[in-house]
């Protein structure tokens, strides 16, 4: 993955360009398939199992990870922590990516998407929590999409139009991490409806306040993962500010994480005791339960804190993949493992291999369109026309 | 005055007529939904089901649903358990009682029609609707295919058409709502050869089931259910075993769906009236905490160069007292000095006016 397909003149075949030009191959013939064949043919969702990785991975994952865009800009513009400042840019940009591949995942999933917008236009079903979820994400995009536009607008040389959204940007932040609020939690109050399908351990009146606060951790422990990979293969895009600036930004984020992870592993324990589900710790599932709150609460908080502590860059950059992965695991657990526990294992649901492929087809997406825009557009450093305010 | 014995139980009667009607409109608010009032329902008698599946046939042939894999005949099919699918919205299950009084039992599988459904409470379009014959009906023509209402049924009725790519729907019961809209009777009901299953108003329906265990104490459980599972269903069952022996869930409570999500949904105005009052408030402590911080650095900044104004200025002063002590000094020197020589001098032309005074006196003497 270097940026040196992009200049020109050089060869394209790099090793990532073939493994990504594979993967969309792969990826639209797949698409071709389910807007033809219809979802039985890529799918093996049933009766009983009518959501899948597209909905467990592609929309709770994807919007849990792209939280990074309003925990950042909250950081800095609200609560006034200027010095997280050169990481707003690429957390905006990562997640307004990953909103829209959430939608066009969304497309994918819904029998006919043609008809997305209904819910809007046609008839209200303001009791449903999708529809809460549906009206956040919509209005989300736009915001994450006006936030990113500075950057494009400095790149194609629109300096009006760009001072007049950068005058925006407080009011955006706020919209923003409203919308985030909402629709966060309403993500994990979706499944209030469904108290006996969820296993009681996962299932807990306090669900959407856990999804909310699960959001903060991914935000936070993205900024840090992606910043890593960032700065392996687009250093040369960094500029000195941010050089300087990525060391404070994740001891900074690595503290605050290990704080919120604690919070979350104190709220689960209050989920267990409301539920007076502790007798159920000792079943497979409890096993399974504890493993997740153990092994992707306690233990990344804790070395998060050693991390800062020691002021260990190194330890923080592998904490925060491992709590992006218990994030996928929490998602995973809520939507499908813990989900229809009480069907019998051949009733159960494992995605299929196409299902798979639609999703790292859709993350390799999203992966080229962030290289596309980090070599191009005044991201990762500050555009010379309009140095230290962006 | 005295009061007649009938007149004091008239009054006690209005009284409690009176406290009886309150009651009434409080239950006719908007906290609790009894169902529509002579809204229709099924109810389905176990014993009486001999697993004929000429239910199943009847309702494939009145819904027009495609041609079964295996036909309507055939017994066999009822050897492994089934659920409703897109291609039929009832199935009959055969279940070995445990207690294996009675074996084999049979249900009969189909929307239940919640007083509350819980499809329709989810649906971001409303395609769902309870209508007052007690139907829930599907209106296909807004469905996205998000496939909520599946999550959300908690007798895993509703099922999808996950092989049509144009235009897939939900595919459930209806309770032949056009049928019964007419005065027919829904398809199953109209087929069973054993009256196993009865149609009529939900509140008759219950007179009924409960007439037949009071009557029949030992061939039926003492619970009507759907009668007040998950608020209360228009399809009521009676059972001569425990309902979970006919693989029917008795953890659902009676709290009806809608309830389940209302306290979430109820905290959306909140975040939405709060969180920027919130955000703001944080914003404008920080934006003060930085005015306050570069105010205390003017001051100071201002106080430091006042201070070293005044010590210079009393250096100044020093400094100028010193010379003009200096200056005054040596004026007093030069005055005294010129005062010395001019008393020298005093002295000196004294002596010279002595001696010229003796040279004269000499020199009148010598002359």
């Amino acid at each position: 993955m270097s940026d040196e397909a992009t200049t020109a003149g050089k060869s394209y075949l790099t090793p990532f360009n073939i493994v990504a030009g594979i993967i969309v191959i792969i990826g639209l013939f797949i698409t071709v398939l389910r807007f033809t064949k219809g979802l039985g043919a890529v799918t093996n969702l049933s009766d009983y199992n009518p959501w899948g990785i597209w909905i467990g991975f592609d929309l709770l994952v994807g919007v849990a990870l792209a939280a990074g865009g309003y925990v950042t800009s909250a950081a800095c513009y609200i609560f006034g922590m200027k010095k997280f400042h050169s990481a707003v840019r690429p957390a905006i940009l990562t997640g307004f990516l990953g909103y829209a591949l959430v939608v066009v995942a969304l497309n994918y999933d819904v029998g006919r998407p043609w008809r997305l917008p209904y819910p809007f236009l046609v008839q209200q079903g303001t009791t449903s929590l999708l529809f809460e979820v549906a009206a956040c994400v919509a209005l989300y995009l736009t915001v994450l999409f006006i936030e990113f536009s500075p950057a494009a607008m400095e790149w194609l040389g629109l300096e009006r139009a760009r001072n007049i959204v950068v005058k925006l940007t407080l009011l955006l932040t706020i919209f923003g991490v409203v919308l985030s609020t909402l629709h966060q939690s309403s993500l994990g109050a979706l499944f209030l409806i469904a108290p006996s399908k969820l296993h009681p351990l996962w299932y807990s009146p306090y669900l959407p306040v856990f999804f909310f606060v699960s959001s903060i951790i991914a935000g936070l422990s993205m900024v840090i993962f992606e910043g890593s990979l960032s700065h392996r293969y687009f250093a040369g895009k960094m500029d000195e500010t941010h050089l300087k600036e990525r060391q404070g930004v994740v001891l900074g984020f690595g503290k605050a994480a290990s704080l919120v992870l604690a919070g979350y592993f104190i709220i689960k324990v209050i989920g267990i005791s409301e539920g007076n589900n502790w007798h159920l710790l000792g079943t497979s599932y409890g096993l399974w339960f504890l493993l997740e709150i153990l092994g992707f609460v306690a233990l990344p908080s804790f070395f998060y804190a050693i991390g800062v502590r020691e002021k260990n860059i190194k330890i923080i950059k592998w904490t925060a993949a491992w709590t992006v992965l218990g994030i996928v695991v929490n998602r995973f657990n809520v939507c499908l493992v813990a989900f229809n526990w009480h069907l019998p294992s051949s009733e159960r649901y494992f995605p299929h291999w196409m299902e798979i492929a639609i999703s790292v087809f859709l993350v390799t997406v999203g992966i080229i369109v962030f290289r596309f825009i980090v070599t191009r557009m005044p991201i990762m450093y500050a555009h010379p026309d309009y140095p230290e305010e962006h | 005055m005295s009061i007649s014995r009938r007149k004091f139980l008239g009054w006690l009667g209005a009284a409690g007529l009176g406290t009886a009607l309150s009651k009434t409109a409080r239950a006719a608010s908007n906290k609790r939904f009894d169902g529509y009032p002579q809204s229709s329902g099924v109810l389905f008698d176990s014993t009486r089901c001999i697993g004929c599946r000429k239910c199943e046939e009847g309702c494939n042939r009145v819904n027009e649903l495609p041609e079964p894999d295996r036909s309507f005949s055939d017994l066999s099919v009822l050897d492994s358990e089934r659920r409703t699918t897109a291609k039929a919205y009832t199935i009959v299950n055969r279940y070995d009682a445990s207690s294996g009084a009675e074996s084999p039992l049979y249900r009969k599988v189909q929307c239940n029609h919640c007083l509350e459904p819980a499809c329709a409470s989810v649906c971001f379009v409303r395609a769902f609707t309870k209508t007052e014959s007690g139907a829930v009906t599907y209106d296909a023509s807004v469905c996205v295919g998000c496939r909520y209402c599946m999550i959300a049924c908690p007798f895993e009725i509703p099922a999808y058409e996950y092989n049509n790519a144009f235009s897939p729907r939900i595919m459930k019961c209806t309770m032949c709502h056009p049928r019964i809209i007419k005065g027919l009777l829904p398809g199953c009901v109209e087929a069973c050869p054993t009256e196993a299953l009865t149609y009529g108003k939900r509140e008759e329906l219950l007179r009924i089931g409960r007439e037949r265990i009071r009557r029949f104490p030992e061939r039926y459980v003492d619970h009507i259910y759907g009668e007040n599972e998950m608020g209360g269903t228009s399809w009521l069952y009676l059972s001569g075993v425990p309902f979970k022996d006919l693989a029917m869930r008795e953890d659902l409570g009676v709290t009806p769906a809608p309830r389940l999500t209302s306290g979430a949904l109820s905290g959306v105005p909140i975040v939405v009236g709060l969180w920027p009052v919130l955000l703001t408030g944080i914003y404008a402590i920080n934006k003060r905490k930085e005015k306050i911080e570069q105010q205390e650095k003017e001051q100071a900044v201002a106080a430091a160069l006042e201070k070293a104004g005044a010590e210079a200025k009393a250096k100044m002063t020093a400094a100028m007292e010193s010379a003009e002590q200096q200056k005054a000094k040596a004026i007093e020197a030069a005055v005294g000095k010129a005062l010395e020589e001019a008393a020298k001098a005093a002295e000196k032309s004294a002596s010279d006016t002595q001696a010229e005074d003796a040279d004269k006196k000499s020199s009148e003497e010598d002359s």
